[in-house]
């Protein structure tokens, strides 16, 4: 299916993107000559539009939607470490020529680069090019809404407030390069999101869940997944009314398997992107082949897997996604890559080159990052816990990518005490340090789980969204920030 | 290396044609009432690194919202196109969206009468007549300085150079538009040093509407610098309630709870532990805290609020009692009161500060933890569960003793607010928020 996959997918990316404004090839390479006329190592062109929309029921009503266009093309110029960077919000030839003298303003008239003849790069087929928007009608999208609503709500009484929304959007884009890439993708992303607020004898609680990926509305309705989201956040909920004051101090903790793996997101991801490494400032700096976890450890970014929200098809610099293996048995074998960190340091861009419009410059960015499964049974690594946390939901989480240093925050976890898993605490922030904490790694499950398609990553004010995924993991120290001695 | 990108930011004049085409639009279309906001801006930033230019990147962004209602029912659209036939699809949009949402009796534009068809003008607009070129010198200095001021800075992250002329504008279909021009202008240093195996991350910035008040390149080069090195050989202490002062730049996000807390959204949806504290004592009897959204060059000044809503200098805080929440039109119709200006946030929120500078506030302190940074965004406010990252300094007798990292401090937010014993003289008032340094009686820190 690939190759003519492709093709269609150009063809219809062009349509939509540069003939309303009659851009051809012609007026494409003459953007690219200039600036090629300078003294660059690369250059390349990046179109994009995004039809995006979002309903939302709140107080048992349908309060608003919203429909939302960013249309847009972004010029960059590379020369050694320089980028120059401009953009214009309208795709037409004026604009784009300004902003590719703007961009290439930042190298010197000088010896022509040689363009390179555009070859369609071969991308992957992970997901279907469907608009989102189109797949319910409008009373269907509502109507989903007010169900999971009248559902969950009836479902217990102590809910006192309930928020659903969906989203949908349909990302369009096209990346043309002096080294010859010419790709384009179509990027349906959609997301289905309940929180609530639960009530008793005065106390209140909140509970949250939703998921999402690249594909249509019809995935809400399957299996009820829609109505999952809410029972799960009711169950949050719930189980936050009766939790009691977390530990303060370090321990040994248990992380259940999917969404916890924001934990290699933050201790071991942003470590191991290029740029912090092409400027040596990265805790993993100068690392490479060295032991950075236990050998239970193997650990990948992988761009390929279908459907899911940190997948793509190729990544904003037209280089086809791939599977990364960043840890191999605890040795450190590879960073992620966009083109220019990898020219700097002389390897290959590993499909990593992302930006979060065209509107933004790309960098190395993450995928869906996860841990492969080990050989141990959840349930015997929860039995050899003599006294610690069991964490299994959380919110979000930050790292120092210089230091190391990383956080992130449990929303869900219970105290372990002999092997069993005891009365729920509530959330707290567990610190710790990137390169050490995986080392510690002395239980890997066989219950390898991705998240439900919720994660958004943020790096130096630009939004992309991610996957994580872990399998249950038992690390034998981290700091756990509660306000009770334990 | 000259800026080709000459033309301005789109003119007043072009602004307000969008904001009459999309509201006569949403009223041939038959909307009983319509809202259009616009913010425009234009800029540039410029990176440096080793000694030389990285990046340099021009910004140019408009973002219009459109915003329908027939009857109580409302639809919104957005784009970044000014072009009439995207503006008129876009309500389009707006209106088709209309037809599917509820009845909302809250929903609709501010009552006429609570609109500021005279609002005052501003002084918030200051254009820095900088080049790109110019930017980049300045960059490359601070970078040089802030490399010479020790030997174990290692090498700078990035120095940055931004500014940006804005322009927003809000109308609506009572007839009222109002719009005024802001700039922000940035220089931030971001430096690595290293020590042995220990490698640490710091900077300093400045951050003005008014490039005469940034800081000069010398005094954040020298402030990055000594930020960095001190960290190096940071520890972990032993895990133990103790007194914590935020730092002003922390103490600001602390603030920034409590704003979060008393904002119209999170009250009408029960997600605040601020529910029902109206005219309720929830800190000391000696804080204060008010806002001042009219102070010339201020970066969070504006003469109305997102709703068109004239601003005002309220006090949220006297006494340590709560006198009144942050609401916009929407949210104050949700709880039966009266908008205090707020949609779309507060303006220059300020808490009155004490005598003491951040010396004296240590030795008020005597034993405890000083905290520069945090991490992580562990507050919630539906409970005012509170578990944070943090760094900073342990400090005894009054004294900075050494740099501690990879702690955690935790309470509850209630608690936190009625046990601040000081806030310092020392302000920081390069946010929309601004406060000294805070001292808090006593909070759990979990360390080694």
């Amino acid at each position: 299916m690939g190759f003519s996959m492709m093709t269609s997918v150009i063809e219809t990316v062009r349509h939509d993107l540069l003939d309303p404004a009659g851009l051809t090839d012609n007026e494409l390479q003459r953007v690219i000559h200039q600036l090629a006329g300078r003294r660059i190592d690369y250059a390349d062109l990046y179109f994009q539009s995004v039809y995006a929309e979002s309903w939302l029921l709140e107080d048992g009503i349908i309060k608003n939607g919203s429909f939302d266009i960013d249309r847009g093309v972004g010029v960059r110029a590379v020369s050694g470490e320089k980028s120059g960077f401009a953009y214009a919000d309208d795709i037409m030839l004026p604009a784009l020529l300004q902003a590719a003298s703007a961009a290439g303003s930042i190298v010197k008239q000088g010896k022509e680069l040689s363009v390179k003849a555009w070859t369609k790069l071969p991308g992957h087929a992970l997901y279907l090019p469907v608009n989102p928007i189109y797949s319910f009608a409008e009373e269907e999208k509502v109507k989903l809404l007010q169900r999971v609503d009248r559902y969950i709500r009836d479902k217990d009484s102590r809910v006192i407030q309930v928020s659903v929304s969906l989203a949908g959007e349909y990302d369009t884009v096209m990346v043309v390069a002096t080294d010859g890439s010419l790709a384009a993708d179509i990027r349906p992303l959609v997301r289905f999101n309940v929180s609530l607020i639960v009530e008793q004898n005065g106390r209140r609680e909140s509970g949250y869940s939703g998921g999402g990926g690249r594909f249509d509305y019809h995935y809400f309705m399957q299996d009820d997944t829609a109505f999952q989201y809410a029972d799960e956040a009711l169950r949050q909920a719930l189980i936050n009314l009766e939790a009691l004051d977390a530990p303060a101090g370090p321990m040994q903790v248990v992380l259940g398997p999917g969404w916890p793996g924001v934990l290699l997101h933050e201790a071991v991801g942003h470590g191991l992107e290029g740029d912090f490494n092409r400027k040596g400032i990265s805790a993993y700096s100068g690392r490479m082949g060295q032991r950075v976890a236990s050998e239970l450890c193997t650990i990948v970014d992988d761009g390929t897997l279908p459907n899911r929200r940190g997948s793509l098809n190729v990544d904003d610099e037209g280089v086809a996604t791939q599977y990364n293996v960043l840890i191999e048995k605890g040795k450190l074998c590879r960073y992620m890559m966009d083109k220019r960190n990898a020219r700097l340091m002389g390897v290959q861009s590993t499909g990593n080159g992302r930006r979060e419009s065209y509107a933004h410059l790309p960098m190395p960015r993450m995928t869906n990052t996860y841990m492969l499964p080990g050989e141990s049974d959840p349930n015997e690594i929860i039995a050899s816990v003599k006294k610690g946390l069991y964490a299994v939901n959380f919110g979000g989480g930050q790292v120092d990518i210089t230091s190391g240093k990383f956080v992130f925050s449990a929303s869900e976890a219970y105290l372990i005490e002999n092997g069993k898993i005891g009365a729920p605490v509530k959330g707290a922030t567990l610190i710790g340090n990137g390169p050490d904490v995986l080392t510690k790694v002395s239980m890997v499950g066989n219950d390898l789980k991705l998240d439900s398609g919720v994660g958004t990553c943020g790096k130096d004010g630009q939004s992309v969204p991610v996957g994580v995924g872990q399998p249950t993991l038992r690390v034998d120290e981290l700091t756990v920030g509660g306000t009770k001695s334990s | 290396m000259k800026n080709d990108i000459e033309q301005a930011v789109l003119s007043e004049t072009q602004l307000n044609e969008v904001a009459f085409l999309a509201l006569n639009e949403a009223k041939r279309l038959g909307a009983h009432q319509a809202e259009i906001d616009i913010a425009a801006n234009k800029g540039f930033s410029v990176v440096a690194r080793s000694g030389d230019v990285e990046t340099v990147e021009y910004n140019q962004d408009k973002v219009i919202e459109v915003t329908v209602y027939f009857g109580k029912r409302s639809g919104s659209a957005s784009l970044s196109d000014v072009r009439p036939e995207a503006i008129k699809q876009a309500v389009e949009a707006a209106v088709h969206i209309a037809k599917y949402t509820d009845e909302d009796p809250a929903a609709g534009l501010a009552d006429k009468d609570e609109l500021a068809f005279n609002y005052p003008k501003l002084s918030l607009a200051h254009h820095w007549p900088i080049t790109v070129e110019k930017a980049i010198e300045l960059a490359i200095q601070c970078e040089r300085e802030a490399l010479q001021q020790d030997k174990r800075i290692m090498s700078a992250e990035s120095v940055s150079v931004s500014t940006v002329d804005a322009y927003s504008l809000y109308a609506n279909s009572l007839g009222f538009i109002g719009g005024y021009p802001e700039t922000r202008h940035d220089i931030s240093c971001v430096l690595v040093a290293k020590e042995g195996d220990d490698m640490q991350r710091d900077y300093s910035y400045t951050t003005a509407g008014n490039p005469t008040q940034l800081e000069s390149i010398s005094h954040i080069a020298k402030e990055a610098a000594e930020r960095v090195v001190r960290r190096l050989g940071a520890k972990r202490i032993a895990t133990a309630k103790v007194p914590v002062i935020f730092y002003n730049e922390e103490a600001r996000g602390l603030l920034g709870s409590f704003v979060a807390a008393i904002s119209g959204g999170n009250l009408y949806r029960k997600a605040s532990f601020l529910l029902d504290h109206l005219n309720k004592c929830i800190f000391p009897s000696f804080v204060h805290l008010q806002e001042f959204p009219l102070l010339p060059d201020a970066l969070g000044s504006a003469p109305f609020d997102a709703d068109g809503v004239a601003t005002r200098e309220n006090v949220f805080i006297d006494g340590g009692i709560l006198q009144s929440y942050a609401l916009g039109v929407y949210s104050a119709r949700k709880l039966g009161m009266k908008t205090t200006a707020n949609a779309g946030g507060l303006h220059n929120l300020t808490i009155r500060p004490g005598n003491k500078d951040l010396a004296g506030l240590l030795k008020t302190m005597g034993k405890g933890l000083l905290i520069t940074e945090m991490m992580g965004s562990g507050a919630n406010l539906v409970t005012g569960d509170y578990s944070r990252g943090a760094a900073g300094f342990w400090v005894e007798h009054g004294e900075i003793q050494y740099p501690v990292h990879e702690i955690t401090v935790a309470g509850k937010l209630q608690d936190m607010f009625a046990h601040m014993v000081d806030v310092g003289s020392d302000v920081d008032v390069r946010g929309n928020i601004r406060t000294g340094s805070i001292l808090i009686e006593e909070m759990m820190v979990a360390g080694s």
